[in-house]
């Protein structure tokens, strides 16, 4: 890999105060780390912030928000018992992500900015504009399998590979994040964003700012929610499409519902408007498909990923039929419920 | 008094210790000492073309970097394509890496960074800049079907197909009952545990010692001396341990050539580690087009075998794989036409992968005689079994031994096949739908020309050698089995080196072939050795086994006893002694018998039985059960050989539902080249396997009556998942791998057209 600068500052705003656009912020490092030795990073410094304070903890407040910090590993997470009591969702999507060495090692703040696994961007001997703008984006007539469907540009067809965003969107988390002019909140959904002509940037984050924790609002789903994945094999891959699932019931009557999709789009896909579909009214399975074609209005496939469309309908259907019968994915038996 | 057998018991892997410990040594574990040079190599960025322009200024500006070599300033190698051949190779012109500014495929090397670490060499590499002259290019292999040939020179030690019998085309015609269809199947990598890699260390008096990943040390020594001109003592090859290979360490590749004339041109010794991106780009399996047509009686007698298949190979070489012969030697037919031809596409030329062209061809017939019995409405076992061969009707020869059918109860009864209602969609447990299905497999048991040499101390350590490899198979193990068998030792007081050039030769370790022959050379060596240790014991004064002939005794516990009478007994130690020397050496060797080989044919045969679970609406596919039953002669150690046959089973669910290499047409590149997008099976993907062995007894294949396991467990398995996954869902893909999409009719199949 290129040589960079490695620094460990010792405090929030040492670290906020030596970031520039050319350096980059290291937390487990299993995305940035690969990157850097594929050369499609390149940082000229390390900025590690495994030394900072209070970036590591779990608390949930008198309003019952969650707050889990940004240095905290996607294991701890996925473990903790404030999460697993109260956002077993959250739980669920993690462990259905990557390994448990991999879960051991990366933290909430990274995998929030984890990059796409798009092969081109991985491949520096081919263009791509999301690495370099303006060499083009061979995926979109190459090999797309694993490509978005939904809110791409002309520049890039890339998705967003996180599961564990998929269920922050659902569950409407709050990236808190810290810069020069202080602190900041970004809902979920505003927090990642479509390539649209610039490509290369993946969140509305600031190139100073940093992630400091995730704040995930009370909500009663009780058992009313599901993360169903679906990949090229079961387990350690990503998604093709997965689906996450909160639905608040009153009286038999769905009163919230929260649908978030993953790996057809740059980011979390959610459309309120398919959501509304459902609230106010009993979970009816016949209502499902309306609420999919919805959520999947103006998808485009590229070839190989023409499949996502129909695959994202039936997986879209299956896990609102498991939030509605509370019976929520599990990530240990592989078998669908 | 009793005789303890080794062989046919479970015995733990004599070199277990040594892998998990990590005191095992592969290529890249050799030479750590700072002194050592690193190497990385830049790959084409495009298929075909020219290099325009190359400059390593930059590159070379880095600190620690020692030196760049491309096609302009390497040094002198070999001039003619024939000297960088090597036995395995198939028909054409080898790469020759470096050689000119003309690039053959996406990834052929283009310059070779040299550094004093690694770090430096890698980052160095992205600084050198190439600009190309592109050539239009074609690596879809669907596209150039139209063009397919049949290869002018076939590949040595490669059936072709034979001459056709009768007139398939007619009795097709005329057949009450047929099928016809079209299979395919993705491109597959190689991705052993241990990246490809070579560590070269230059000796004091110019002498180079090779660290090679390569399943046979003396063909990297006979590629290094022939390419750079080197005589023999001049170069000496030794890799203890490869971390498993599958068939991508049978050639040499580019990294050797490269570390080598590094390590020759900077006089350093030379480490030079491939990434696994890089495995992407010296060998795999090939993209392999099928179309099968069977006829049949109504009875389900088959009268007409048609199958034709064309695969793709490199612009420089013919590769080229038994694809098609395998489905007239399982079914019998009047008629019969084998086809098997190849498109050339620019891409790396591919390599012989675990059971090379058998699951290819198995998957496509294996796959149709499943569609023939759901046409006939017959028990798709009870359609094989009814047209199963008792002779070799490819070669027209007597099998040496054939416990198919022995292997087929054994697996049937244990998977409770008579239990499977015969209507696809019949078995369900909540939202998924189960299938079961079978497919059989067959594979040649093949003897090798190997040498071998025994050492044995008075103090009774005995010291057993062979050139071949242990890719990880149990060739250590099950050597130690055979010498300690017949040398009545404990398996402790035996040490096996293998992989050193300076051993008695051996070819590559593949085809299934090494244990059988190296095996019997060991088993020559040691009935050498008891004859010399037989005529020192007769040589003590009054010894109790002077008349004795080496028939009358047995070794047993460190003693030479007379059977008819075991109160006659001499010790090793007391031979020794009368014999007067301190060790007996001994050399033997086995090779194929030419005239066993005239007569008879000689296969290994396999019937895997596959249970697979379908979430009916989403189309994700587990497989849950699997029993592969396998008859292959004698089983020296049951438990390396299950291991080996799991293995294949695992790689054959693989293959069905997740390898597939990925080309992106346009720029003429494989696209998923890691690990992450490369999918081969997790743990989650594999539960249950079941590995059986039918008793056959084959004293002709060879001497120790052993077949060989390495490729038997994944020949039919894709198929057999395949056909489980029909008759779970009632859905027949025809392409592999079987992705959740191909499972839901999602993606349209290439199979249709044409």
């Amino acid at each position: 890999m290129r040589p960079f600068h490695y620094e460990r500052p010792r405090a929030l705003e040492e670290a906020i105060a030596g970031k520039t656009e050319a350096s980059r912020f290291l937390g487990g490092g299993t995305n940035l780390i690969d990157l850097m030795k594929y050369d499609v990073e390149r940082p000229a410094s390390l900025l590690d912030l495994n030394r900072l304070e209070g970036l590591r903890e779990v608390e949930r407040d008198r309003e019952g928000t969650l707050r889990i910090g940004a240095l905290v590993s996607n294991a701890d997470a996925a473990a903790h018992p404030l999460v697993r009591e109260h956002h077993p969702l959250l739980a669920d999507a993690i462990l259905a992500g990557a390994t448990p060495q991999l879960r051991n090692m990366a933290t909430m703040g990274g995998n929030l900015l984890q990059r796409t696994r798009c092969y081109y961007f991985y491949d520096r001997l081919t263009p791509c504009n999301k690495r370099e703008p303006g060499t083009g984006c061979p995926a979109k007539e190459g090999v797309n399998r694993i490509h978005a469907i939904l809110g791409t540009s002309e520049h890039c067809i890339a998705t967003h590979p996180s599961d564990m965003c998929v269920a922050l969107a659902a569950l409407e988390a709050v990236v808190v994040v810290r810069g020069p002019s202080g602190e900041r909140r970004i809902r979920t959904e505003d927090f990642h964003r479509l390539p649209g002509d610039a490509p290369e940037r993946d969140t509305t984050l600031d190139a100073r700012e940093v992630v400091t924790a995730i704040e995930i609002p009370a909500r009663l789903y009780g058992r009313h929610h599901t993360y169903l994945k679906l990949r090229d094999r079961l387990s350690y891959a990503f998604a093709l499409v997965s689906v996450a699932v909160t639905m608040e019931m009153q009286e038999g009557r769905v009163s919230r519902l929260r649908v978030a999709l993953g790996g057809v789009a740059h980011k979390p896909w959610r459309v309120p408007e398919a959501e509304a579909l459902l609230e106010g009214r009993g979970p009816e399975e016949a209502r499902f498909g309306a609420v999919a074609d919805r959520l999947l209005q103006g998808a485009r496939g590229y070839g190989h990923n023409d499949f996502k469309i129909g695959l994202a309908r039936l997986a879209i259907a299956r896990a609102l039929h498991q939030a509605a019968a509370a019976t929520p994915q599990s990530h240990v038996a592989k078998r669908i419920a | 008094m009793m005789h303890h057998p080794l062989i046919g018991t479970p015995q733990d892997r004599v070199d277990g210790r040594a892998k998990v410990t990590g005191t095992a040594r592969y290529v890249a574990d050799f030479e750590t000492g700072a002194e050592v040079l690193h190497a990385h190599v830049l790959n084409s960025a495009i298929a075909i073309g020219r290099i325009r322009r190359i400059d390593t200024t930059r590159a070379l500006a880095v600190p620690g970097v020692v030196e760049v070599f491309t096609h302009e300033n390497r040094p002198r190698t070999a001039w003619f394509s024939s000297s960088y051949k090597d036995d395995v190779g198939p028909p054409g012109k080898p790469l020759r890496p470096l050689y000119d500014s003309s690039i053959s495929y996406s990834g052929e090397p283009v310059a070779l960074v040299v550094a004093e670490s690694y770090e430096t060499a890698r980052y160095a590499a992205n600084l050198v800049e190439v600009e190309y002259e592109a050539k239009p290019h074609e690596t879809d292999l669907l596209k150039q079907l139209p063009n397919s040939y049949v290869p002018k020179k076939r590949r040595s030690g490669i059936n072709p197909p034979p001459r056709p019998k009768g007139s398939a085309a007619s009795a097709l015609e005329s057949a009450p009952v047929k099928h016809v269809a079209r299979y395919l199947i993705a491109a597959e990598h190689h991705n052993p545990m241990e990246m490809h890699a070579t560590t070269v260390i230059r000796e004091a008096d110019g002498k180079l010692l090779i660290h090679d990943k390569i399943q046979g040390v003396y063909a990297s020594k006979q590629y290094v001396c022939s390419v750079f001109g080197l005589s023999e003592d001049k170069v000496r090859v030794v890799s203890p341990f490869i971390g498993g290979a599958f068939g991508s360490g049978l050639r040499p590749h580019y990294q050797l050539f490269l570390a080598v004339m590094a390590a020759m041109a900077l006089e350093r010794s030379v480490k030079l580690v491939l990434t696994r991106d890089q495995q992407f780009t010296i060998a795999h399996r090939p993209e392999t087009w099928n179309e099968v047509a069977l006829g049949a009686k109504p009875d389900g007698t088959l009268t007409a075998i048609r199958h034709k298949a064309i695969g793709s190979t490199s612009r420089y070489e013919d590769h080229q794989e038994a694809v098609v012969n395998w489905t007239n030697l399982l079914y019998s037919a009047p008629d019969v036409q084998l086809e098997y031809e190849l498109v050339q596409l620019d891409i790396e030329t591919p390599t012989d992968m675990r059971a090379p062209g058998a699951p290819l061809g198995a998957f496509a017939a294996e796959s149709a005689m499943d569609e023939l019995a759901e046409k006939l409405g017959v028990d798709p076992l009870a359609l094989r079994l009814h047209n199963d061969t008792q002779t070799d009707e490819v070669m027209n020869k007597y099998h040496t031994s054939k416990e198919l059918r022995a292997a087929c109860q054994l697996g049937a009864e244990r998977f409770g096949w008579r239990h499977r209602p015969f209507a696809p969609r019949s078995m369900r447990q909540g939202r998924e739908l189960i299938g079961w299905g079978l497919a059989f497999g067959a594979w040649e048991a093949q003897m090798q020309k190997h040498a071998a040499r025994v050492m044995l101390d008075a103090e009774g350590h005995c010291t057993v050698g062979v050139a071949t490899a242990d890719l990880g198979t149990g060739t250590y193990t099950i050597l130690a089995q055979i010498a300690a068998e017949a040398l009545g030792l404990s398996m402790n007081k035996v040490t096996v080196l293998l992989g050193d050039s300076a051993l008695p030769q051996a070819p590559v370790s593949g085809g299934s072939w090494t244990a059988a022959s190296a095996g019997s050379a060991v088993h020559d060596a040691c009935a050498r050795l008891k004859a010399e240790l037989l005529l020192a014991a007769q040589t003590q004064r009054g010894s109790p086994l002077v008349d004795a002939k080496l028939e009358e005794v047995m070794f047993d516990r460190e003693r030479i006893v007379l059977m008819r009478d075991p109160m006659r007994a001499v010790s090793l130690q007391a031979a020794f002694a009368a014999g007067g020397r301190p060790r007996i050496v001994a050399d033997g060797q086995a090779g194929p018998d030419q005239l066993t080989q005239l007569r008879y044919s000689s296969h290994t045969h396999s019937a895997v039985f596959v249970e697979a679970r379908v979430d009916e609406e989403l189309g994700q596919v587990r497989v849950t059960r699997a029993v592969s039953a396998v008859a292959a002669g004698r089983i020296l150690n049951p438990k390396t050989a299950r291991s080996q046959v799991v293995g294949g089973v695992v790689w054959g669910i693989g293959m069905a539902l997740h390898e597939e290499a990925m080309a992106d047409h346009n720029l003429g590149r494989w696209m998923n080249h890691n690990i992450a997008e490369y999918h081969i099976p997790a743990h989650a993907d594999i539960h249950e396997i079941d590995v059986i062995f039918a008793e056959e007894k084959d004293m002709l294949t060879s001497p120790l009556g052993v077949k060989g396991l390495g490729e038997i467990g994944i020949v039919g398995t894709a198929a057999a998942v395949a056909n489980a996954v029909w008759h779970a869902t009632g859905r027949r893909v025809r392409e592999l791998p079987m992705t959740i999409d191909k499972v839901l009719g999602l993606t349209p199949a290439h199979t249709e057209a044409r």
